[in-house]
């Protein structure tokens, strides 16, 4: 096997609001090797953006852990944390309020290396320098260097935010959403970029996006997240020819593929997502679920190996069987 | 310049050499450079582009709500219906939008006012525009929203009670209301998530089937237009570069920078193969360069190319191109690598 | 490659090239500011009118000495304004345009420090009970609550009644006045601020939360607090006034303007320059930082750009 860079085991965040304890991410159990891209999936409010913060320990999980090169980060205390920060950083969705309005570009870049002390006793010119060369890195202008985020658009603005991920060398970066605010033309450069920064650094990504063309294109791994769980993980190309969780079905047809005639029909999901308030003890997909027997009411289906690396959390699939097969014929005749 | 598409059908809507600018302070937006298009009875067009290609201004021009300081329409005709909608004074415009031609915004959670109920938004645009009572206007609202796949005892309800799909099925319902011959829908999906989308999409669809509503459907996502167009105009700075039917823009693409907006897109089919990015920046809508705007970006720009504005050339009797580098006839794109 | 070996690279290439921040200058949201505030006629007028207070009152420094403004002079008394006393004399004989520039120094100190002590209290403890929240924020707010509530006016005659009449307790009666306004505003203005994404980066490097609170969020809230802080120069201008006008101001003898009107008041028939030209120079200054405040709201908010 490769060599794993990151474990999470049982990971869970709740939040107290006014009506009731909101389970953002509800015990996710995954791991990812060295120099991968482990892709996130999933629609509003599934807990992807939430999950990525967690593993960064922005925000404090609730229960859990989250091992990163053999240790529990969970567990560290602040000094050891902020240590830990150079090796595990995150490049934002939104380039306009990811940066500090009030900085340039040479000021937001050095600021990690600053901060740090990475460059200790290096002059002004020697962390100029470093700022340049990242920027070289991922194609900013030399003669942007004191421009503010204001004046730039959004493409260079992400490149900044990638800059500034990379000045401290991490090992792990947490990609949320990085090309969803940008034009498609500027997406295809910066995933490019991307692609070429993993090679070259030896990388490893976690991609969270709700794209799933992207996250193909991206991901060695996927996984599929509904109402703070994860439904399906796979490797992306199994995922996305034999994919067996109704959701991640319905997602998938839902793909609007850029062929003529190439879009047939798209399973239509019934009603809406339920609330991610104080759920009920059973699958959270079952009232939407055209498959849905009596045993999806019996509690949260765990996420089970149904294949060689492709795990699934439904009821009525298990290693060795298949409920849903047979009830395709009927779902499509009624 | 004859486009068959329209020939044998009612044309509904007629832009031809529509020029659009916001005069600032210090510089001018060139947002609309001459944009001639038509539309005929039960179909749809998709205008297709990026930021800053001018598919939203083009829009608000056909209803006329450019904001007028500082936007400014320095020429062209727009014909809806008959109606010549740039020479209309307000109040014969006030009667026409909303009952022959409608519009659909992007962002569902601010277009609808949120301290009205749902129902009476939808009767209001009945009343103005058809001689009924108040109850009669309120039934045919709570049809519309069954119509739209909401339960009509829902009308009573507030906006924040909807989520997004939701609400964006009450803005259809309030667009069409009055059956318009036309309906805008600009990037009406774009904020929603996959799922809500095709629902969405499915829906704008059968009522468009139902009716005989002619779209124009404004995107970025060359998915939506594949799903739900039967023309399509993709736009760059201001002007339509490609025009065509579907399987024409798709499947016999010409233009440089749709070829450039298929290479970037990942292909599910393949994985691995790298994307082929158009390089460089989206032109610059206060900066536009004296020949082709798109030139500084292309990889088959000639010198012709960068001197003087593009030539149109007509492929088919539908399709047609602005690119200056078709005046060779040898020359033809590599086409897409994604194609197929 | 190591940091050490990135380190390494970096120090040789360091040594040659101006650096490339020297070559394209930063364009200085400072000189941008400026330009805007420029364009706008009220805002500049306010801002002239200022500066001459200022070097009316270095010119009282350097020329009039405090015999000028106290020796009284009883053959002189109740004088109309001429040539050789331009604002007329007073109850005792005094030039009252000596009196009045002198005066200078005691309304823009007490407006300027009174606001910038208000300001700095003000704008930290905002910040923190922005910031923080919880307890603290509670704490804070309460307490800024209840400093709100009493009437500056009141609390300047308490602090002044208990502590005497001098310029100082006048000072800090009306700078601790000031103190609710400033966090109200700083709170609400972090708070606006605090959730945006470049905050998580700057947790993302491993800033501690204080350091985030003053050094990322703050600077981004400053506007509205500037804009402000120059508005609260009139009123606490006024306020001074107001005091000295009911003898719990400066001491008696003192030039302030409001002890200037005060003095006048009972003359008002006789000789009404005692209290007009005090007066203009109450509601000049008042009306220039108003009128700069406002200029300042619209030259430092970018968003209004367009």
């Amino acid at each position: 096997m490769g060599d794993t860079i990151l474990e999470v085991r049982n990971l869970k965040k709740y939040f107290k609001s006014p009506r009731g304890m909101v389970h953002a991410v509800d015990g996710v159990q995954f791991s990812i090797e060295r120099g991968q891209t482990l892709g996130v999936v999933g629609e509003s409010g599934c807990g992807k953006s939430t999950l990525g913060r967690c593993i960064l320990r922005l925000i404090e999980p609730t229960e859990g852990e989250v091992i990163f090169e053999g240790r529990d980060i969970c567990k560290l205390n602040k000094r050891e944390l902020k240590e830990l920060r150079k090796d595990m950083q995150i490049i934002f969705q939104d380039p306009f309020s990811s940066l500090n309005p009030r900085k340039t570009v040479l000021e937001i870049i050095s600021e990690p290396i600053i901060f740090n002390k990475l460059m200790k006793g290096a002059s002004k010119a020697e962390i100029e320098n470093r700022v340049l060369e990242l920027m070289d890195t991922v194609g900013i202008a030399e003669r942007l260097i004191n421009s503010y985020p204001h004046e730039l658009d959004g493409g260079r603005r992400q490149r900044i935010g990638i800059a500034r991920a990379l000045a401290m060398n991490p090992k792990f970066i947490v990609c949320d959403e990085p090309v969803s605010a940008l034009d498609v033309s500027i997406q295809a450069q910066i995933l490019n970029l991307l692609k070429k920064l993993q090679k070259e650094m030896g990388l490893t990504y976690m991609f969270i996006t709700h794209d799933l063309a992207v996250v193909h294109y991206f991901s060695n791994d996927i996984i599929v997240m509904y109402l703070g769980q994860i439904v399906e993980k796979a490797p992306s190309e199994i995922l996305f020819n034999n994919p067996l969780h109704p959701y991640t079905k319905a997602l998938l047809s839902a793909i609007l593929v850029p062929k003529v005639g190439g879009n047939k029909d798209s399973i239509q999901l019934r009603g809406e997502v339920t609330s991610p308030i104080d759920p009920p003890d059973e699958c959270r997909f079952a009232k939407r679920c055209d498959y849905r027997c009596e045993a999806c009411e019996a509690g949260n289906p765990p996420l089970l190996e149904v294949e060689p690396n492709h795990f699934v959390a439904c009821h009525c699939i298990k290693p060795g069987e298949n409920l849903l097969k047979e009830r395709e014929g009927y779902v499509s005749a009624g | 310049m004859i486009d068959e598409s329209t020939t044998n059908s009612e044309v509904v809507l007629e832009v031809e050499d529509l020029v659009v600018h916001y005069e600032l302070k210090n510089e001018t937006v060139k947002a609309v450079n001459g944009v001639s298009f038509s539309l005929t009875k039960g179909r749809s067009i998709g205008l297709v582009g990026e930021t800053g290609a001018g598919k939203t201004t083009t829009a608000l021009a056909i209803m006329n709500l450019v904001p007028k300081p500082p936007g400014v329409i320095k020429s062209g005709t727009i014909d809806v219906c008959g109606y010549k909608m740039l020479e209309l004074k307000p109040k014969q415009l006030e009667k026409i939008r909303g009952k022959e031609i409608s519009m659909i915004f992007q962002d569902p959670m601010t277009s609808l006012n949120p301290v009205i109920p749902v129902g009476d938004q939808i009767a209001e645009s009945v009343r103005l525009h058809e001689n009924v009572s108040a109850s009669q206007a309120y039934d045919r609202a709570v049809e519309m929203l069954e119509l739209v796949g909401i339960p009509g005892e829902r009308a009573g309800e507030y906006p924040h009670q909807f989520s997004g799909g939701m609400r964006q099925r009450v803005l259809i319902a309030i667009a069409l209301a009055c059956n318009p011959r036309i309906l805008i829908a600009d990037e009406p999906t774009t904020a929603l998530d996959v799922t809500i989308q095709a629902q969405v999409l499915n829906m704008i669809n059968d009522l468009k089937k139902k009716f005989g509503t002619a779209l124009i459907m404004i995107t970025h996502d060359l998915g939506v237009v594949a799903k739900m167009c039967d023309d399509v105009a993709v736009m760059y700075a201001g002007r339509i570069v490609e025009k065509g039917t579907l399987e024409d823009v798709f499947n016999d693409t010409k233009h440089p920078y749709t070829e450039g907006l298929f290479n970037s897109l990942p292909d599910i089919s393949k994985k691995g193969t790298d994307l082929k990015p158009i390089p460089g920046q989206i032109a610059d809508p206060t900066r536009l360069p004296e020949g082709c705007a798109f030139a500084p970006r292309c990889r088959y720009a000639t010198d012709a190319c960068r001197e003087k504005p593009p030539t149109i050339h007509q492929i088919s009797p539908t399709h047609f191109v602005e690119c200056t580098a078709y005046d060779d006839p040898g020359f033809h794109i590599e086409g897409w690598q994604n194609h197929g | 490659m190591s940091r050490e070996q990135m380190t390494a690279v970096t120090q040789k290439q360091g040594q040659s090239a101006t650096l490339a921040s020297r070559r394209y200058k930063k364009k200085s949201g400072f000189v941008e500011s400026w330009n805007r505030l420029k364009t706008n006629p009220g805002a500049m007028f306010g801002l002239i009118v200022l500066i001459i207070m200022v070097l009316l009152m270095i010119y009282s420094f350097l020329f009039i000495t405090k015999d000028d403004v106290m020796a009284i002079n009883s053959g002189n008394r109740f004088k109309p304004p001429s040539a050789q006393h331009p604002f007329g004399t007073d109850s005792m004989g005094r030039d009252l345009f000596k009196r009045t520039i002198y005066g200078t120094r005691y309304s823009l100190t007490v407006g300027f420090f009174s606001v910038a002590f208000g300001f700095i209290v003000g704008v930290f403890f905002g910040t923190i009970a922005g910031y923080f929240g919880g307890w603290v924020e509670e704490i804070i707010m309460r307490v800024s609550d209840v400093m709100a509530s009493i009437p500056g006016m009141l609390l300047g005659m308490v602090i002044v009644a208990v502590m005497g009449p001098s310029f100082l307790n006048l000072l800090l009666a009306i700078g601790i006045s000031n103190i609710s306004g400033f966090v109200r505003m700083a709170r609400a203005s972090v708070l606006s601020v605090k959730g945006s994404e470049f905050v998580e980066a700057a947790r993302a490097i491993g800033m501690s939360e204080m350091r985030i609170a003053f050094s990322q969020v703050l600077p981004n809230s400053l506007s509205p607090l500037i804009v402000t802080a120059t508005a609260r120069i009139a009123t606490s201008v006024l306020a001074a006034a107001g005091l000295s006008f009911i003898g719990f101001g400066v001491p008696v003898p003192l030039p302030e303007w409001g002890a200037l009107i005060s003095d006048g008041r009972n003359y008002l028939s006789l000789a009404p320059h005692l209290t007009l030209f005090p007066g203009i120079f109450i509601m000049l200054v008042t009306f220039a930082c108003s009128l700069l405040g406002d200029g300042l709201r619209d030259a430092l908010d970018p968003k209004l750009k367009q």
